[in-house]
């Protein structure tokens, strides 16, 4: 059975993620994988809108921000000169924290030599696991106003059976989210659409991941017949492409009212089987 | 001077097609592409750079071999797992794609032996466009600090439409609702949210609007492909005008809008589409809101 982590990404937003990470998820069940689906976009988390998952635990994801305790504190100014983002200030009579522009690094409670400095844990946003019938889930939910995803993306990159088939389903764009959200995948796969801005947009894709050297390969969404500009594309930059699914304005509705084209347009379930096959041929190389 | 800023929350919900639109329409604007991750405004509005510039979005670490002892201490206090040991097993190195930028173990060193910085991050330019000045900008591959190249754009486009008394920027941003949003919308005049009539479109819509409100920004909205869904556009656009946005209108699915990217124009361009029109009336709507806000605060 196939129990590889195999992550869905692209460089542009709304080439169809979602719809390949649900629809394969599903695929992969019924053909009695176990599978985990790990919705990594947690800005815009859509997954469950799909799968319907029933939630059976939810808890709090918290990254550490500095507590100055001011009766300790000289005012020397090491913590605010060793903070590269200025989360920090030390001025003569008082101490300003600005906890949203924290990374969480240490390094203020590190280089204290008075012992002012411990750390608190401070709310990003949730987490939620559950299942979908026998598919597990999880995804995260930034809380709305908060700037950095990644500790969120890591703990829910870290929820959930790991020796099963994982499907993360990234976030678009080409920076840290998504190379938080991919970078420990076994196998990328990049979804594309074929036009001008999906192309260019496959292309920074395609850069990044082998700067991460994870092996990969494409999905072309809504592809139309006699419309070469992917295929040209991958073959030019000696790229696989592992599935095309068809344009087709019934996939558009179903994923309009948040249905899964794997059950209800039974002719579009040959596409997700066949791209299961196609992946567990690839993991074996 | 108003800077306005397209947003969407999911992606492909058109913010790049109604961006470069807008720029056209309003005759006289600075655009910018604040998608520094996933740039494409570019690819559309024809650009001629005139200034290329690197962009230096924070430091790095990385060990001296020669002088590391192996003591593992940056190890021991790094938080972000960036830090292996080398092959050999002698000594450290640091893994740049997880290197968060703290120093935390350049400054611990006890040997000194890791170096810590400034690196570049990516590109940024300056561009002439049939449509007028163009800010846009290439995040360096696998790289960080999206949101400090973000403000760097918007900067620089800001700087040009005051320099040469242009009445508009028109900012092309980024999906999702974290950093580089963020930094793409805190001290704008106005977001322009693009939706579409899918459940993904209503539920990130529902969350980039409530972005808007927590920064306080005046906020629009527009239904892309609306009579795909016609039931489910209006459900959101009632939805979005009990949230207090003002509903601008609705861009028809329309063929145009791919047939603008494979001619390289911005869909307004491409006179008497079905599309092209919608935007039209956006645009006009947006102005005629914009002035009479102005009118309305002139009054209070």
């Amino acid at each position: 059975m196939l129990d590889i982590t195999v992550a869905i990404a692209s460089g542009k937003g709304g080439t169809g993620k979602t719809t390949v990470s649900s629809n394969l998820a599903l695929a992969a069940s019924r053909a009695g994988c176990e599978v985990y689906y790990v919705d990594c976009d947690v800005e815009e988390p859509n997954g469950h809108l799909f799968l319907k998952p029933r939630i059976t635990g939810a808890r709090h994801i918290h990254v550490p921000v500095p507590a100055v305790d001011e009766e300790k504190c000289t005012h020397c100014g090491l913590c605010s000169e060793i903070c590269q983002y200025s989360a920090i200030v030390c001025l003569e009579k008082t101490i300003l924290t600005f906890d949203k522009m924290c990374h969480g690094c240490g390094g203020c409670a590190y280089v204290c030599p008075a012992g002012a400095i411990s750390e608190r844990g401070r709310d990003i946003g949730v987490l939620e696991e559950g299942h979908s019938g026998p598919i597990g889930f999880v995804h995260g939910r930034l809380t709305i106003g908060e700037a950095m995803s990644p500790p969120l993306i890591k703990a829910v990159l870290a929820a959930g059976k790991k020796d099963v088939l994982r499907i993360i389903d990234s976030p678009p764009g080409t920076s840290c989210p998504v190379i938080t959200s991919i970078k420990s995948a076994d196998y990328v796969i990049l979804v594309t659409e074929p036009t001008p801005f999906g192309i260019n947009d496959l292309g920074l894709a395609i850069d990044m991941v082998r700067e991460l050297g994870i092996p990969f390969s494409v999905v072309v969404n809504r592809s139309e017949a006699g419309n070469h500009l992917a295929g040209d594309y991958c073959r030019e930059r000696g790229v696989g492409i592992l599935a095309e699914i068809p344009d087709d304005r019934r996939v558009a509705e179903a994923y309009s009212v948040g249905e899964l084209v794997f059950d209800t347009l039974p002719d579009f379930r040959g596409y997700f089987t066949d791209l299961l096959i196609s992946l567990g041929k690839e993991a074996k190389r | 001077m108003k800077e306005i800023v397209v947003i969407s929350g999911k992606g492909g919900a058109g913010k790049t097609s109604l961006a470069a639109s807008l720029a056209a329409l309003a005759g006289r604007a600075v655009a910018a592409d604040c998608d520094v991750d996933a740039a494409d405004l570019h690819l559309v509005m024809s650009p001629r750079t005139i200034r290329a510039e690197n962009f230096f979005g924070g430091k790095k670490a990385s060990v001296n071999p020669a002088r590391c002892s192996g003591c593992g201490r940056c190890k021991d206090l790094c938080r972000f797992e960036a830090i292996t040991r080398d092959e050999e097993g002698s000594v450290y190195e640091v893994d740049a794609l997880s290197c968060e930028g703290c120093g935390v173990c350049s400054y611990f060193c006890p040997e000194k032996a890791i170096d810590f910085k400034l690196v570049v991050n990516g590109q940024w330019f300056v561009s002439d466009t049939p449509y007028g000045p163009m800010v846009h900008a290439r995040l360096g591959v696998a790289e960080e600090n999206s949101g400090k190249l973000v403000a760097l754009v918007r900067k620089q486009a800001r700087i040009i439409a005051e320099r040469e008394g242009i009445p508009f920027i028109i900012v092309d941003g980024p999906p999702g609702l974290g950093c580089p949003v963020i930094a793409s919308i805190t001290g704008a005049d106005a977001v322009l949210i693009v939706t579409e009539p899918t459940v993904s479109g209503e539920h990130d819509m529902e969350r980039v609007s409530r972005l808007a409100a927590y920064f306080n920004i005046p906020a629009y909205l527009c239904v892309n492909k609306y009579d795909i869904n016609p039931g489910l556009s209006k459900k959101i656009s009632d939805r979005a005008r009990a949230d207090g946005l003002k509903v601008l209108g609705g861009i028809h699915y329309d063929r145009s809008v791919t047939e603008a990217q494979i001619k390289k124009q911005p869909v307004a361009a491409l006179n008497g589409s079905t599309a092209s029109e919608d935007m039209r009336k956006i645009w006009i709507n947006l102005v005629d809101q914009i002035k009479k806000e102005k009118r309305e605060e002139g009054r209070v």
